[in-house]
Order: C-alpha cells, then sequence, then structure tokens
C-alpha cells in the first residue's frame, strides 16, 4: 500500500486572498483525493436579512462579496420587483447593466491577475491590476465608490449617470479594448501559459452538469448557459452581444472565455451609453410604497456565474425569508473532479480556474460552547475583546513604519 | 417549451394529488408536491426533461417546515420550483444527492442550518460549522435567538 501525504492549502495561506482550508491527499507529486473545510467566513447573512428592511438589505447584499459587489443587490432587485411587478424605466435598465458589465471587467481582470500569479507569471499580474485601475477610477466617477457602489435599489438606481459623464466612459473603453488586445496577445500566445494551463484541470459537460456549475466554469466546458440571454433582465435584450463558449474545459479554455468576455462586456457598454444619451435624464427611479405579500425569484449573471436569490415577502417591510445562491457555491465543489490526478503544483491553478469567491460561498461570527451549547460571548462582550485586541496592537505599533 | 407548456407536461405524468400547481407566471412556477415523490419528480426533470438544479430554499414557517427545489430550463430561462411541506417535529427527506452532486452541499447546510434530515445522503456531516457550534443548536430555526 502506498504511503499518502496531507497537504493542507489553508486557511491562511498566500495564495489564497480568503480563508478556506483544502485538504490535498498525495500519493507522491499527484494529488488523489480533496476535502475542504468551510464556514471561515460564514455570516449567517440570509438570517439577517430577515430582520432588515428592503432598502437595507440592498446594502447588506452588496457586502456579500467585494468583487462582484453589485450582482447580488442585481439579483435582489429582479426577486422584489417580481414581487411587486413593477417594470422599472428604460434608463433604469441601461444604467443598471452598464455597471454589471463595467464590474465584469473589472473582475475579469483580476482574475487574470491573479491566475498569472498563481502561475509565477508576474508581469500579467502586474499588467492585469495596472488595466483594472482605470475601471475602478470610472466606478469613483459614476458611483462615489471604487468598490460597493450602492446603486441598486427597488424600482431604480440611486444616482444617475449624467450625460457629461459618457464621453469619460466611451473614452475609457476604446482604451481598454486595445489593453485586453495586449492582454490577450499575451495570454492567448504564451508558450510557457500553455505549458501550464492546457489539459490542466479539465471538467467534461457531464461534470457541470452534475454539479450544476454556472458562468464562466460551466460555458468553458461547452455548456452554453449565460443568465442575461436566456432569462433576460435589465438591458440586455436590448443591446447586441454574444455568449462567449470554449469546448475544451480546461484552464485554459476558461481564461479564454473571460478574455473574451470582456469585449463583449465592453461592447454592452458602449452600446448602453449610446441609448442612455438620448434618454431623459434623471428619470431613474420608482416611487415604490410597499412590497406586497408573494414569492420572487430574481438572477442575475455576476462574473462567476448565475447570482440566485428567492425572496419570501409577508407583506411586512422585511424578507420572511432570503435564500442566497451564489456562483461559487455550485463552482468550488467541482475542485473534486478538476484537482484528482493533477500533480500538486497543478492543483492551485486548478483550484484557481474556477474564480472561488469564498465570502459568497458563505454567509457569522457567534462562539458557541461545543458541549454544552451554551453562548460563551455576548455581543458586548465581542466587542470589549475587539476594543482590546486594537488597543494592544496600537500599543505594539503594528501598522506604522 | 413555454413554462404553460412545461406544467401540463408536469402534472399530465404525475397525479393530481402528487402536484398541485400554486404559482405560475412568465419564466415562474412553483408546484406543491408530496414529499415521498420527490425522488421520482425530481429524476423526471433532470434525466428526461433536462432541467439543472439550481438550490434548494428551506423555510421554518407555522406550517412546518417547508423547501422550495430550484430547478432552471436554460432553454427558455424558466424557474421551476418543487415545493415541499415536511414534518413539523422531526423534518426528513429523501437526498437528491446520489442523483447529481449540486444538491450534496446545500442539503448539507440545511442539516446543519434547520435539522432537516436528508435520509441517504452519502455524506451528511457539518458544511460550515464542523468541530465549532454545538449539535441540535439549528440556528435558522424560528425559535433561536
Amino acid at each position: 500500500m502506498s504511503r499518502k501525504t496531507l497537504i493542507p492549502i489553508g486557511p491562511y495561506h498566500p495564495l489564497q486572498e480568503e480563508p478556506e482550508l483544502f485538504k490535498l491527499y498525495c500519493d507522491g507529486e499527484i494529488v488523489t483525493d480533496i476535502k475542504w473545510e468551510t464556514g471561515y467566513n460564514h455570516r449567517g447573512i440570509e438570517k439577517l436579512s430577515e430582520s432588515k428592511s428592503y432598502d437595507q438589505v440592498f446594502f447588506l447584499v452588496e457586502r456579500i462579496c467585494g468583487i462582484c459587489s453589485t450582482s447580488h443587490p442585481f439579483a435582489f432587485a429582479n426577486a422584489v420587483e417580481e414581487i411587486t411587478g413593477v417594470e422599472i424605466t428604460d434608463r433604469t435598465k441601461y444604467i443598471r447593466s452598464i455597471i454589471g458589465e463595467l464590474e465584469r471587467i473589472h473582475s475579469h481582470l483580476l482574475w487574470v491577475g491573479l491566475a498569472g500569479h498563481f502561475l509565477g507569471y508576474n508581469t500579467v499580474f502586474m499588467w492585469a491590476w495596472k488595466y483594472r485601475e482605470p475601471v475602478l477610477d470610472l466606478f469613483e466617477m459614476i458611483t462615489g465608490n471604487r468598490n460597493s457602489y450602492a446603486m441598486f435599489k427597488v424600482g431604480g438606481v440611486r444616482r444617475d449617470i449624467e450625460n457629461s459623464k459618457i464621453p469619460a466612459i466611451r473614452k475609457e473603453m476604446a482604451l481598454l479594448r486595445k489593453k485586453i488586445d495586449l492582454l490577450t496577445g499575451a495570454v492567448m500566445d504564451d508558450p510557457v501559459i500553455h505549458a501550464r494551463t492546457k489539459g490542466v484541470g479539465i471538467l467534461t459537460r457531464q461534470d457541470i452538469l452534475d454539479y450544476g456549475a454556472v458562468g464562466p466554469t460551466a460555458r468553458a466546458s461547452g455548456v452554453d448557459i449565460d443568465v442575461r440571454r436566456d432569462d433576460p433582465y435589465a438591458a440586455y435584450p436590448l443591446v447586441n452581444w454574444k455568449v462567449i463558449t470554449a469546448q475544451a474545459g480546461d484552464v485554459f479554455a476558461k481564461a479564454e472565455v473571460r478574455l473574451l468576455e470582456m469585449y463583449e462586456s465592453a461592447s454592452i457598454i458602449e452600446q448602453c451609453v449610446d441609448v442612455l444619451e438620448k434618454l431623459k435624464e434623471g428619470d431613474v427611479a420608482l416611487k415604490i410604497n410597499e412590497i406586497p405579500e408573494g414569492i420572487g425569484t430574481g438572477r442575475a449573471e455576476a462574473p462567476r456565474g448565475e447570482v440566485f436569490h428567492f425572496v419570501v415577502s409577508d407583506g411586512s417591510n422585511s424578507p420572511a425569508r432570503h435564500k442566497i445562491r451564489a456562483p461559487s457555491y455550485t463552482n468550488i465543489a467541482t475542485f473534486k473532479k478538476s484537482c484528482i490526478g493533477q500533480t500538486i503544483a497543478d492543483a492551485t491553478i486548478s483550484l484557481a480556474a474556477v474564480d472561488p469567491c469564498y465570502c459568497c460561498t458563505e454567509r457569522m461570527a457567534a462562539a458557541y460552547d461545543n458541549s454544552s451549547g451554551k453562548k460563551i460571548l455576548n455581543a458586548n462582550e465581542l466587542i470589549a475583546l475587539s476594543m482590546k485586541r486594537t488597543s494592544e496592537l496600537r500599543k505594539s505599533g503594528a501598522g506604522h513604519e | 417549451m413555454d413554462t404553460e407548456a412545461a406544467i401540463n407536461k408536469l402534472t399530465g405524468k404525475f397525479s393530481s394529488d402528487t402536484v398541485k400547481v400554486v404559482l405560475q407566471k412568465a419564466r415562474r412556477s412553483i408546484v406543491t408536491i408530496r414529499p415521498s415523490t420527490i425522488l421520482a419528480i425530481a429524476e423526471y426533470l433532470y434525466k428526461s426533461e433536462g432541467y439543472r438544479f439550481i438550490i434548494a430554499s428551506a423555510l421554518h414557517t407555522r406550517r412546518g417546515f417547508e423547501i422550495y427545489y430550484h430547478f432552471s430550463f436554460d432553454a427558455d430561462g424558466s424557474v421551476l420550483s418543487l415545493h415541499v411541506i415536511l414534518d413539523k417535529e422531526k423534518p426528513h427527506i429523501e437526498s437528491l444527492s446520489n442523483m447529481f452532486s449540486a444538491s450534496n452541499w446545500i442539503e448539507r447546510e440545511m442539516h446543519e442550518l434547520f435539522g432537516i434530515d436528508f435520509l441517504n445522503h452519502p455524506n451528511q456531516e457539518k458544511l460550515l460549522s464542523e468541530g465549532n457550534w454545538a449539535d441540535d443548536v439549528y440556528p435558522y430555526r424560528k425559535e433561536f435567538k
């Protein structure tokens, strides 16, 4: 019998931007089994949502994920608007789509950079993150924030995109195309990236259907699904664009899908701002007085795939039940298929290939005694603990040069 | 296939005491089914009709425990939710995870947060709070403070 070695990645590891523990069981260099521990980020958001008003829930769900911070409010707005039955204004539709697509571009650029970093190719990392910065500047100009834009509300958006800001968006999209050209050329033609990503971490079509994987992970394996086209919302049915797919199912195919999707996003944004110019400024919100009793199902295509929100309203001003399914919830589970049989060195990029977002997957901090089930700390004690720890850090000089 | 045709096909295949349509509108439908028929209906949707399992939402209400199993038909973008009402005292239902892996995590999560038992689940361990949460304390139940 061969001896198996356990290699832990995480919960805190330089390769991961968020905490999650992967246990790789290896036979020599080859990964033979994988197990993981999740829950480090579980914040009980679904339960918390039941204690917030509909207006507040937008700010809550926006904090599920820092990268795709608009996709959750997007799906929640779709769900609540389905309950109320309102038809949002055209200008709102276009603004929502612009925000959604800008987010896709910055999220995909972030992924390309991280993927380069995981491969040890830090030039790609530096480039991609440099190109991402002007997109965040655009967000700051439009919404006032680089991330967590607080743009959505029931029946509209909180801020208009004034026509005076449109030339800056157009100019940046034109520049961005050139930058993606450069980046795509560098990634697609590079023999080192080919060697590290082709045939690595393959997910077959059947694996995708079995795990219910979504987004670029599914599309790179030839599963042609995209909520923007299949279950149209906002301005997506009103503009021309196409769903990008690839067949190979490996890491390279996932990179290809994401890179090409950025062109489509840029094109959607350009078409949206063209129409926006012709529509009346300021017509971006409907007055919604109450949310009737009912059930709403909202979907939105986040950069990582379909976000699903299920809202049960009992007629009060907060949801009776709010179920959230982020795309990484199904995508991360595919590791069981993509990593086994790979070498340890390839396992990391296979893990990264689905663009895992752990914050999204777990949505708590409570301290309970394992044997008695009693609370060890109450909220005030947790705050006192936090303040004590902060003052200790200050005394020790942490955070100062 | 539009939503109406899909619902007619489903109600034609299973008897009316098994399947009750509670909501039907463009691209959205909810049908209440008897819990004992979940395997047969899920198998029909997933294997014969090509539906994709999205997620399941559990609720704790006055009626007991309820689960909505959400399925997506991507060819026309519709979402079909199978609704079951489970026992108040000992909620349990057959697991779908032997049919598709997509339901594996969510069933473990529902078991952990609501205390619903999934029969024949391949691995009904805790998903989120392994080792740091008491057994038999279910934070998403209504009585939890």
